[in-house]
C-alpha cells in the first residue's frame, strides 16, 4: 500500500514527555489528513545538521538552534525562516539574582564575584544574562568568575535542572549571584527553593524570544502550509489537544517572528560561542 | 470617558507566596477581554506578573507597582465541555447514573469533570447490577459497629478444655479461617472493577473486606491460644470455596457467597456462640455473626433490586446453584473432620452422653441453615418448592 510521504519534524529529546507530545500531535495531524512523523535528536547541533542535510522538513528549534541555523545558512547560502512559535515563546526575560542581604546594589558591584549560570549552551540562564553583564562592562571570565551548571549539554537549557542547580548554589552561598529565567525565579519561590524574601533581583534583561519551528528553502510548501494552518487553528478549548499543549507549555501557537533573537545573536558573536561547532560542520 | 479598570492591591503578598490565587479569583469575575490592574509592594511583583501572565496567556502591560492584565477566553478553556458527574447525594434526582461513562474515571460523584478520556476501564458499571438504596445506611452501620479485637474479646478469660475438645475448636477455627478468606477475596476482587461513581457500594464492600480480615484475625488468635499449629484443610472444603472465587458474575457471586453461604454461616456462628465450650470461642463467634448479618442484608437488598429490574436474572441464579452443585457432586461435602469437630465442640466433653447431645445440636444446626436459606430465597421471590429445592442443592460445606 502506497502512503503519502509524511512531513517530518525534528525535535530534541530533552525529556521523556517529548515522545508523548509528538506521538499525540502525530495522531492529531493524522486525523486532519496531514501525514506527519517525527525524528528525535539527542542534541540541537545534530538536529540542525540533519535539517540542513534534508533529513527533516521542519525543526523544533531552541533560540540558539535558530541562531545556529542562521549562521549555517549564511555559509551554505540557504534561507531559513521561523514558521510558528508558542505564545509563551514571546517576550521572555532573564534575571540576575543575589541574596537579599548581598552587598551588591547594582551590576558593577558584582565585579570579582562568582556568577552561577545554567548550562553553557542555555540562552536564558547563561548566554543572554552574561551578555547583559558584558554590555554593562563586566566581562565574564575576566571581571567575573562564571560557575556553570551543565545539566544535559546540547539541549540548550531546555532542561530546568541547570537553573535549579544555580539557584541551589545561590542558596548554599557557593555563588554570589545566579542567572535565571523570570518564570523560574517565580517557580523557585513557589516550590520553596528560595525562601520568601531571601533574594533580590539586581537586573532584568530586555525581552527576547524562545523556540520556533524552523524551515529552510526547498521544504514541501503545501504540507508546511497545512502544518502551519493546523497549528494556528489548535484551540485550548479542544480537550484532545489541551493535554499536549499543557505538556508543551503553551495556550496557543503564534505566527513565527524573528525580531526577538537580537540579544542572543549578539551574545553568540561576543563570546564566539558557535565558532568551534561551525568549524566542525564546515569541514 | 471609559470606566477605570478594577484594581487588586496585593499589599506585601508576592506571586511566589500564593498571590496568584487572588489574581485568578479577581480575573474570574471579569468578562472575557476585561482588564484588571494588579499592584502591590512585593519587590518582584512586576517581574513575576509579567512571567506569570505569559504562562497563562494573559496580555499584560507594566504599570507603576504592578501590571495591567487582560482576561482572555482561554482562562475558562479548560472547563469548556466539562460535565457534572451525577450528584453527590444519592437521594437527589438523577444523582446515580444508570451507566456512568468510563471517562469520568476516579472523579468524585458530583464533581465537575474536565473533558477528556484517559482510557479508564471499569468492567462493573451498571446501576442495575450494583446499586442498592440501602448501601449508604449499611455502610454507616458497619462503621459504627466496628470492633477492636484487642478490646472486644477478653483473651485472658479462662480456657481449660479437655484436649480432644480443644483440638475440635482448633479444627473449627481452621475451617472458619479459610471460609473467611474466600469471603474477603470475593468482594475485594469485584471492588477493584467497580466504577467509582458507585461510591457507596465501593465503601461498603471495602468495609466488608475489612470485616473479614478481622474475622480471620480473631479465629487465628483463638486457634493458637493453646496450640502452636492449626488443624486440617481439606481438598473438598477448598473445592467448594474455589467455585466462589471462580464465579465471574457479580450478581451470581454475591448470591452464592452472601445469600446462601454467609446466610448459612449466620446459623453456624450462632451455633458456635450458643454451644461454645469456652468464653473466647463464644465471643469471637458472636462478634463475627453481627458483621455477617450486615453482609447478608446488603446482598439481599441489591439482589432484590436487581431482580426487580432484570427478569433474566432469576433463571441465572437458579442455574448458578445447579451448576455449583454439579461441579461439587464428586466431592464429599462437609468434611468429616469439621463435622466431627462441631459435634465435639458442642459436646464439650469426650463422654457418650455429651457426644449424643453434640450430635443432636449439629443436626439441628443443619436444619436451621436449611430453613434460613429457604426463607431468604422466598424473600427474593422464589416459590416455596423452588426455594426448598435450591436450598437442598447448596454446598454441604455450608459457605
Amino acid at each position: 500500500m502506497r502512503q503519502t510521504s509524511p512531513l517530518v519534524l525534528g525535535a530534541v529529546a530533552y525529556d521523556a514527555k517529548v515522545v508523548t507530545i509528538w506521538d499525540g500531535f502525530r495522531e492529531w495531524f493524522g486525523a486532519k489528513d496531514l501525514a506527519f512523523d517525527y525524528v528525535l535528536f539527542t542534541n540541537y547541533e545534530r538536529q540542525v545538521e540533519a535539517h540542513f542535510a534534508g533529513a527533516v522538513h521542519v525543526a523544533w528549534n531552541s533560540p540558539l538552534a535558530w541562531i545556529e541555523s542562521l549562521r549555517l545558512a549564511k555559509a551554505r547560502k540557504r534561507k531559513p525562516r521561523a514558521l510558528v512559535m508558542r505564545d509563551t515563546d514571546c517576550d521572555l526575560t532573564s534575571v540576575i539574582v543575589v541574596p537579599a542581604k548581598s552587598s551588591a546594589r547594582e551590576l558593577a558591584d558584582l565585579r570579582g564575584m562568582r556568577i552561577g549560570v545554567g548550562a553553557q549552551d542555555s540562552p536564558q540562564a547563561t548566554l543572554i544574562p552574561l551578555l547583559t553583564l558584558a554590555e554593562a562592562g563586566l566581562e565574564p571570565g575576566r571581571d567575573l568568575e562564571v560557575v556553570h551548571h551543565d545539566v544535559l549539554l546540547g539541549k540548550h537549557g531546555d532542561h530546568i535542572g541547570g537553573e535549579r542547580d544555580a539557584a541551589r548554589a545561590l542558596v548554599r552561598g557557593s555563588v554570589d549571584a545566579a542567572c535565571l529565567l523570570d518564570a523560574n525565579h517565580l517557580a523557585f519561590g513557589r516550590d520553596g527553593t528560595f525562601a520568601p524574601g531571601s533574594t533580590r533581583v539586581l537586573a532584568q534583561t530586555p525581552p527576547y524570544d524562545h523556540c520556533n519551528f524552523t524551515v529552510l528553502d526547498g521544504a514541501p510548501e503545501r504540507a508546511l502550509a497545512r502544518f502551519r494552518e493546523l497549528l494556528l487553528g489548535m484551540s485550548y478549548d479542544d480537550a484532545a489537544v489541551r493535554r499536549l499543549l499543557d505538556l508543551e507549555g503553551l495556550k496557543a501557537w503564534k505566527p513565527g517572528r524573528t525580531s526577538g533573537y537580537a540579544q542572543l545573536g549578539r551574545a553568540v558573536e561576543r563570546f564566539r560561542f558557535l565558532e568551534p561547532w561551525l568549524a566542525s560542520v564546515a569541514g | 470617558m471609559s470606566a477605570k479598570p478594577p484594581r487588586l492591591d496585593l499589599g506585601e503578598l508576592g506571586l511566589d507566596r500564593g498571590g496568584h490565587l487572588l489574581v485568578k479569583h479577581a480575573l474570574r469575575g471579569l468578562p472575557a477581554g476585561g482588564v484588571l490592574e494588579v499592584v502591590g509592594r512585593d519587590a518582584h511583583l512586576r517581574m513575576h506578573l509579567q512571567a506569570w501572565a505569559r504562562q497563562q496567556a494573559l496580555e499584560s502591560a507594566p504599570i507603576p507597582g504592578g501590571a495591567r492584565l487582560s482576561r482572555p477566553e482561554t482562562l475558562l478553556g479548560r472547563w469548556r465541555g466539562a460535565e457534572r458527574a451525577g450528584a453527590s447525594a444519592a437521594s437527589s434526582p438523577d444523582a446515580v447514573r444508570e451507566q456512568p461513562p468510563a471517562r469520568w474515571g476516579l472523579a468524585a460523584r458530583g464533581a465537575m469533570v474536565e473533558a477528556g478520556d484517559l482510557g479508564f476501564d471499569f468492567a462493573l458499571d451498571r446501576k442495575e447490577v450494583l446499586w442498592s438504596e440501602r448501601a449508604a445506611e449499611l455502610y454507616r452501620q458497619a462503621l459504627a459497629a466496628q470492633w477492636d479485637p484487642a478490646v472486644a474479646v477478653d483473651w485472658k478469660a479462662p480456657v481449660e478444655l479437655p484436649d480432644e475438645v480443644e483440638d475440635a475448636v482448633v479444627q473449627v477455627m481452621t475451617y472458619l479461617i479459610e471460609n473467611e478468606m474466600a469471603a474477603l477475596l470475593v468482594p475485594a476482587r469485584f471492588l477493584a472493577r467497580i466504577h467509582p461513581h458507585f461510591r457507596e457500594i465501593l465503601q461498603l464492600l471495602a468495609v466488608q473486606a475489612a470485616d473479614e480480615a478481622r474475622h480471620i484475625e480473631v479465629f487465628t488468635r483463638r486457634a493458637t491460644l493453646k496450640r502452636p499449629e492449626l488443624g486440617l484443610s481439606t481438598q473438598g472444603g477448598q473445592a467448594s470455596l474455589k467455585t466462589l472465587l471462580d464465579e465471574p458474575d457479580y450478581a451470581l457471586a454475591f448470591f452464592l457467597l452472601s445469600v446462601l453461604g454467609e446466610g448459612s454461616f449466620l446459623s453456624l456462628l450462632r451455633f458456635l456462640h450458643e454451644h461454645a465450650p469456652d468464653p473466647v470461642t463464644a465471643r469471637v463467634a458472636e462478634l463475627s455473626g453481627v458483621d455477617e448479618a450486615r453482609h447478608v442484608a446488603f446482598a439481599m437488598a441489591h439482589l432484590k433490586r436487581h431482580l426487580a429490574h432484570d427478569p433474566h436474572l432469576r433463571p441465572r441464579l437458579v442455574a448458578a446453584v445447579e451448576s455449583r452443585f454439579d461441579s461439587l457432586r464428586e466431592m464429599s461435602g462437609l468434611n468429616e473432620e469439621v463435622f466431627d469437630a462441631l459435634v465435639l465442640l458442642a459436646a464439650g466433653r469426650f463422654e457418650p452422653d455429651a457426644v449424643a447431645h453434640g450430635h443432636d445440636a449439629v443436626l439441628a444446626l443443619k436444619a436451621d441453615m436449611d430453613a434460613a436459606r429457604r426463607h431468604r430465597l422466598e424473600q427474593l421471590g422464589f416459590a416455596p418448592e423452588e426455594a426448598e429445592r435450591l436450598s437442598s442443592l447448596h454446598t454441604r460445606n455450608f459457605m
